[in-house]
């Protein structure tokens, strides 16, 4: 028997609340399709204008952070996508990532001797892709948002042609990422068998009213959910696919994986969890708590033994990943907050990390070895003062936004009595400072320390690190240590920061 | 006998472990894409099944977003696989391995 179908109702659209993802979405189309007309426009267009349509979508999340603020949340088309402060504050989180990546790309891609927008574009349409998924009120819209999220960044972390770890580094991406949309879209599907929709509403609302009657379906359905959003925030044991392309992938690419493809999977996570199956907290907390101890664990240990600088950066933030998941654990409106303010702060610090990077790896984008490293300090002092103050805060030393940021999350798993996950995480940030100290020797030794003369005359040529890489490191630097020192700002924008979920008007 | 629900979902549980041990266990990669394919239209008989049992037309619906979703993914696999191949003469996953820790 099938369903009659009626006539069509087309939804009610509120364009203005769809802004940010309009402006990430037409700045794409309008970047390929002006340098396609006009291939004499000088290189620079391309990252100025990147920097500038990302702008222009903070801009919209910041006008519509007011106007949640007057009239509450709102759902922008029909009750497929909602805008209230979280998806607002993950949107602008997103925003000013790409802003900050653009033009460590520019000075990237004239290294490398790259040319044209499409660089620019897949990324314009990832960014687009996580905002889509910040604000989904429904599961297909989410799967949605996470394909247009992970498809445009397949495609980035291949983008080096010329190096064959690239090219590796894509293929296994694609791979595993597919392999884990495929668990998300069989969630999805048991979701809906259990609750007989598959808006995040009409979830939360059925789940109030009745008892389940297949628990199993929805229990596996749940399963399903947290092993396909694991892939995606790389939690272990869905981390396989993180260390490699990681190494493998551009390296201002991997700034833009680390830190917006990150914060949107958390905001995936922390909308269908947290929010919509609120009320059913008892059944995934005891898996996410597994997860972010395994996840803490495995990420600290294993980054210390790492012998390539963006590999043990790439374990690192593993580790941070299940920082945030102690967060996401405690399934409280201060959890929330504290999984917010960490995801902000460390998407700053780990742009600015792997800009310094992406300046010294060198032509051919290779020289990432922790021996690479050596005598960058006598190299370029100040860059070498900068990756040091960014390590620190990755650490949680007191004055950065890392401490803060850390120091929150701790605060909100102890509220949420989750007291022996609160020491497995501090474990795992005292195993992880090792890691910090161990790249920041490498930083401040001389470069013949032992060596050939041969290595300390190639060590000592001159690094050419790109005007607007530096500004960015120094930008990222500023934010990392104003945050530590005045964290209240930050703070109560993610105090902010509430999940909504709102019926159709 | 009339088959019911439960032997769709049956079926369609059978196809996506297939598809996923596929997966883990062959090598290239075009067989690789050709299980995720497997896994992705399990979960539309699942879907259709489910809609159908619900009364529902949103699990039809949904089956739509998966079908364009796919193919936008074997594209996007496809070229990696032809920019690979352009590097080495075969692409197996066995024979990509530079990465290693």
């Amino acid at each position: 028997m099938m369903a009659q179908i009626g006539p069509v109702a087309a939804p009610a659209v509120d364009w203005a609340g769809l802004g940010p993802v309009l402006a990430l979405a037409l700045g794409a189309v309008v970047a390929i399709m002006v340098r396609t007309l006009a291939r004499r426009l000088p290189d620079w267009v391309d990252w100025a204008w990147t920097a500038l349509v990302a702008a222009a979508a903070a801009g919209a999340a910041v006008s519509l952070w007011g106007r949640v603020g007057a009239e509450g949340p709102f759902n922008a088309v029909g009750d497929q996508f909602g805008v209230d402060r979280f998806s607002l504050l993950v949107t602008a989180v997103i925003a000013v990532s790409v802003m900050l990546v653009a033009p460590v790309l520019h000075g990237f891609c004239q290294r490398e001797g790259w040319s044209g927008p499409e660089i620019y574009v897949l990324m314009l349409l990832s960014a687009a892709g996580g905002v889509v998924m910040a604000g989904a009120n429904d599961l297909v819209v989410l799967f949605l948002g996470l394909e247009i999220l992970s498809i445009p960044a397949y495609v980035l972390a291949a983008r080096n042609l010329a190096r064959i770890q690239s090219l590796e580094a894509g293929l296994k991406y694609f791979v595993l990422g597919a392999f884990s949309s495929a668990f998300l879209l069989y969630g999805i599907a048991l979701v809906y068998g259990s609750t007989g929709t598959t808006n995040l509403v009409g979830i939360r609302d059925y789940l109030s009213r009745w008892v389940v009657l297949s628990d199993a379906m929805l229990l596996a359905g749940l399963a399903l959910l947290l092993v396909g959003l694991g892939f995606k925030v790389a939690a272990v044991p869905f981390h396989a696919w993180v260390p490699d392309v990681y190494q493998g992938a551009p390296t201002p690419v991997v700034a833009f994986m680390a830190s917006a493809v990150k914060t949107a999977g958390f905001a995936a996570v922390i909308r269908v969890f947290v929010v919509a199956f609120d009320l059913r907290s008892g059944d995934w907390q005891p898996a996410v708590y597994a997860l972010a101890v395994v996840t803490l664990l495995t990420g600290a240990v294993l980054a210390v033994v790492q012998r390539d600088v963006k590999r043990m950066l790439a374990y690192s933030s593993i580790a941070h990943a299940g920082f945030v998941l102690v967060g996401v654990q405690a399934a409280s409106g201060r959890g929330t907050a504290a999984a917010v303010f960490y995801l902000a702060a460390y998407s700053v610090l780990v742009i600015g990390s792997f800009s310094v990077l992406a300046a010294v790896s060198g032509p051919g984008d290779s020289r990432t070895g922790l021996d690479d490293l050596r005598g960058l300090n006598s190299r370029r002092p100040a860059l070498a003062l900068g990756f040091t103050v960014l390590l620190l805060a990755q650490a949680g030393v007191p004055l950065t936004s890392g401490f803060v940021a850390k120091f929150e999350i701790i605060a909100a798993a102890v509220d949420a009595r989750s007291f022996w996950l609160a020491v497995v995480a501090m474990v795992s940030a005292v195993v992880a400072a090792f890691l910090y100290l161990r790249i920041m020797v490498a930083v401040y030794s001389s470069p013949d320390g032992g060596d050939g003369a041969g290595d300390a005359e190639e060590s000592a040529e001159p690094l050419a690190v790109p005007v607007l890489t530096g500004l960015v490191v120094a930008a990222t630097v500023a934010v990392t240590v104003g945050v530590g020192v005045l964290p209240s700002v930050l703070h109560d924008l993610a105090r902010d920061a509430i999940p909504a979920l709102v019926a159709a008007g | 006998m009339e088959p019911t629900t439960g032997w769709y979902l049956a079926l369609a549980a059978a196809l996506f472990v297939i598809g996923a041990v596929g997966l883990l266990v062959r090598r290239n990669p075009l067989v690789m894409f050709m299980c995720v394919e497997l896994m992705l239209n399990a979960v539309n008989v699942t879907f259709v099944a489910l809609g159908a049992d619900l009364n529902d037309v949103g699990g039809q619906a949904a089956v739509f977003f998966v079908l364009v979703v796919a193919a936008v993914e074997v594209v996007v696999g496809l070229a990696l696989v032809v920019a690979v191949n352009r590097r080495r003469a075969s692409a197996t996953a066995d024979d990509l391995s530079a990465l290693r820790g």
